[in-house]
């Protein structure tokens, strides 16, 4: 197991290059460079700018450049933000947070719903209800989320049910722990219900074709012929069997838990890394855009080793086939 | 073949009815300047926030009329833009009436409007803050909203169709090379890639310029996916025996590639094309709503949109979210078409759904 995941490791290094080399060329290619704005502040010396450009090297050839990109972008040091005047690190951890809240308890909502219900509609095929959750799942998959956040805010206004905006109320210090929780979560409750129909409405489409597939499997049938419980069946046999999919989406989600919520983030104005990297790019502050980028990128990287490590773990048949594979 | 996609495609009332709606937003969106009544920038700046206007058939007292009419609105209060309907005055519609110049098809020089009236004003979805008619707005914007997905989708297409042909064609370094760079690009976050491209270009661009970038920059991420479904599908057909008489012959591995091979992966293609319009137009209107799309006069559905980004507006005007509601609708369309025609032409997928 351990030299699977060393395989897998040294598998990510050409993409990680591959990566901060796209990311690299893409401030290249933006109009002026990095120390063109800072030039204009007057409140940043000469002597800072002179130690600026050689920390980023940006009197050396465009290679070398990179590979001092390189070596910074790895220890996660992105540079200077043009527009906080602060490095860009710091200004992703104080709203990496707020993204994570959102997407986590999105993703939570989604897949708690998403399972049963996918579940019910596979044992049962062509009633009612399957057909109802797939109309639901066909109708939610089409309606863009932006455009489900502007109705839910315009419901949010007419009602005053939810709040219209923000991750806490102005008088958030003031609250009991208890309170605290409870106004994020009020706050959270509109962006975190969008994003979860949105997703919900496709991961139950899946969650009912594997497990129609995985019902009319042979097992399913002995297990039937044994006499066994119908809840065991559908539970122990039949999603057990069905979970591999599942677990590469879980990947997907881990993946996106940073990117996946940006638009709704900038609706209802949630201040998470959506809200930034829109600002960074009105303002052109280039740094502060491939930072979100890079460290978008690297958890997408992460999901897919995490889901690949998953699988590699639950199924014996995807274990012997890669983890074996590599000890031969 | 054909005849089978149709058949299908006619059995599933869905689909069948989605095709009918496709056909008739891209027929409206062709013939906006006429069907539309007035052109997509002229403000009436009396109006701002109009109410959509009702068509009536009975007036107030019961009396029917066989010309339909709407009613004058009053702006009673111009800081919050409530309207007052004065039933006293009527303005009857009439068809092929004469309204602003414009060019039909872009050719014909005409004033002639499908509907209109006369005096007063009609506003089937209301007016945005400028007093510009969103309906007609919206029959242009259809034009960016409904061309962005095909252009985008034949670009993107043929990028990822000749890449992935020539990556499981040849195999080996080629391959390779082709199929980490696909990886890379795929392990951005596609939003904030389309961000970070879009902030290498001045953020003031005209509206045509911006049109192709949009297109550009969703292609450039597009691609990727479909290259590596293509690559694994060229992987089996190149074993095959038609590959081999085309070598036979001499046929050039390019020619090889696109006339025998790529053929071949029609069918996923046309599915895969079907189902990755929506993405394009969710694309375009993502970036129009952000402001960073197409620009102010023109209307794309996503700027239109953009006005509902101020809480007060959607809360007290909610007509100017009709923009996403035809989203909504196309997108609708598309999926429900791509799902049939994967039952029709792609059997193995078939047998659950």
């Amino acid at each position: 197991m351990f030299l699977y995941i060393l395989k897998r490791l040294i598998q990510m290094v050409p993409l990680v290059i591959g990566i901060t080399f796209l990311s690299f060329i893409i401030i290249q290619m933006a109009p002026g460079d990095y120390l063109d704005k800072l030039k204009m502040n007057p409140q940043i010396s000469q002597e800072t700018l002179e130690r600026l450009k050689q920390t980023y090297g940006l009197d050396q050839p465009i290679l070398v450049q990179y590979f001092k990109w390189l070596i910074n972008a790895l220890k996660f040091d992105l540079g200077y933000s043009f527009s906080y005047h602060v490095p860009v690190i710091e200004i992703i951890k104080e709203r990496v947070g707020n993204t994570l809240f959102l997407s986590i308890t999105s993703a939570v909502l989604a897949w708690g719903l998403a399972v049963p219900l996918g579940i019910i509609a596979a044992v049962k095929p062509n009633t009612i209800i399957d057909k109802f959750i797939q109309l639901f799942s066909f109708t939610f998959m089409s309606i863009p989320n932006f455009f489900l956040a502007f109705l839910m805010l315009f419901v949010a206004v007419k009602t005053g049910i939810f709040p219209t905006g923000g991750a806490t109320s102005p008088d958030y210090e003031q609250l009991s722990l208890l309170g605290k929780i409870a106004d994020r979560l009020w706050h959270v409750s509109l962006p975190a219900f969008v994003l979860a129909v949105g997703s919900l409405a496709g991961l139950v489409r899946l969650v009912r074709s594997t497990m129609l597939e995985s019902l009319q499997a042979e097992y399913v049938l002995f297990a039937r012929a044994k006499g066994l419980k119908e809840k065991d069946i559908i539970l122990r046999h039949a999603l057990k069997n069905a979970l591999n999919p599942f677990i590469t989406l879980l990947g997907f989600e881990i993946a996106s838990l940073l990117s996946g919520a940006a638009l709704v983030e900038i609706i209802v104005n949630w201040p998470g890394m959506g809200m930034l990297m829109l600002d960074a790019v009105l303002s052109q502050d280039l740094y502060l855009v491939m930072g979100g980028l890079y460290i978008g990128a690297i958890m997408l990287i992460i999901g897919n080793l995490i889901a690949d490590i998953l699988l590699a773990k639950i199924d014996p048949r995807v274990r012997q086939r890669e983890v074996e594979g590599v000890l031969k | 073949m054909r005849e089978s996609v149709f058949y299908y495609i006619k059995k599933n009332k869905l689909a069948y009815l989605s095709l009918y709606i496709l056909f008739v937003l891209y027929f409206l969106a062709i013939f906006a300047d006429f069907i539309s009544p007035y052109p997509y920038d002229l403000q009436h700046r009396d109006s701002p926030y109009h109410p959509p206007t009702q068509i009536h058939f009975f007036d107030e007292k019961g009396n029917f009329h066989l010309r339909p009419f709407v009613y004058k609105y009053e702006l009673v209060d111009p800081i919050f833009k409530e309207y007052k309907i004065n039933t006293d005055i009527k303005y009857p519609i009439y068809f092929f009436t004469e309204g602003e110049k414009h060019y039909l098809l872009g050719l014909i020089p005409t004033n002639i409007h499908l509907f209109g009236v006369k005096e007063g004003k009609i506003f089937l979805l209301g007016a945005d803050n400028l007093g510009r008619d969103i309906f007609s707005r919206l029959l242009y914007g259809a034009r960016v909203s409904l061309s962005i997905g095909i252009v985008g989708v034949l670009l993107s297409f043929s990028i990822g169709a000749l890449i992935g042909g020539i990556s499981g064609y040849f195999g080996g370094k080629v391959d390779n090379i082709l199929m980490r760079l696909s990886e890379v690009i795929m392990s951005f976050p596609g939003f904030y890639l389309m961000l970070a491209l879009r902030a290498i270009f001045p953020i003031t661009l005209s509206s045509v310029q911006v049109y192709f970038l949009i297109v550009v920059i969703l292609s450039f991420i597009g691609w990727a996916g479909l290259a590596r479904v293509i690559r694994g599908m060229v992987l089996s057909i190149r074993e095959q025996e038609f590959v081999l008489a085309a070598k036979s012959y001499g046929a050039s591995s390019l020619r090889i590639i696109t006339r025998h091979i790529l053929p071949n992966t029609f069918s996923y293609l046309l599915i895969a094309a079907t189902l990755s319009i929506p993405g394009y137009i969710l694309g375009e209107s993502a970036l129009s709503l952000l402001g960073l799309g197409i620009q102010e006069p023109y209307a794309s559905w996503g700027n239109m949109l953009s006005a509902a980004r101020s809480i007060s507006a959607i809360a007290s005007y909610p007509w100017i979210l009709s923009p996403g509601i035809a989203i909504f609708i196309i997108i609708l369309a598309f999926n429900l078409l791509g799902d049939a025609l994967r039952d029709a032409l792609d059997p193995k997928l078939r047998k659950n759904l």
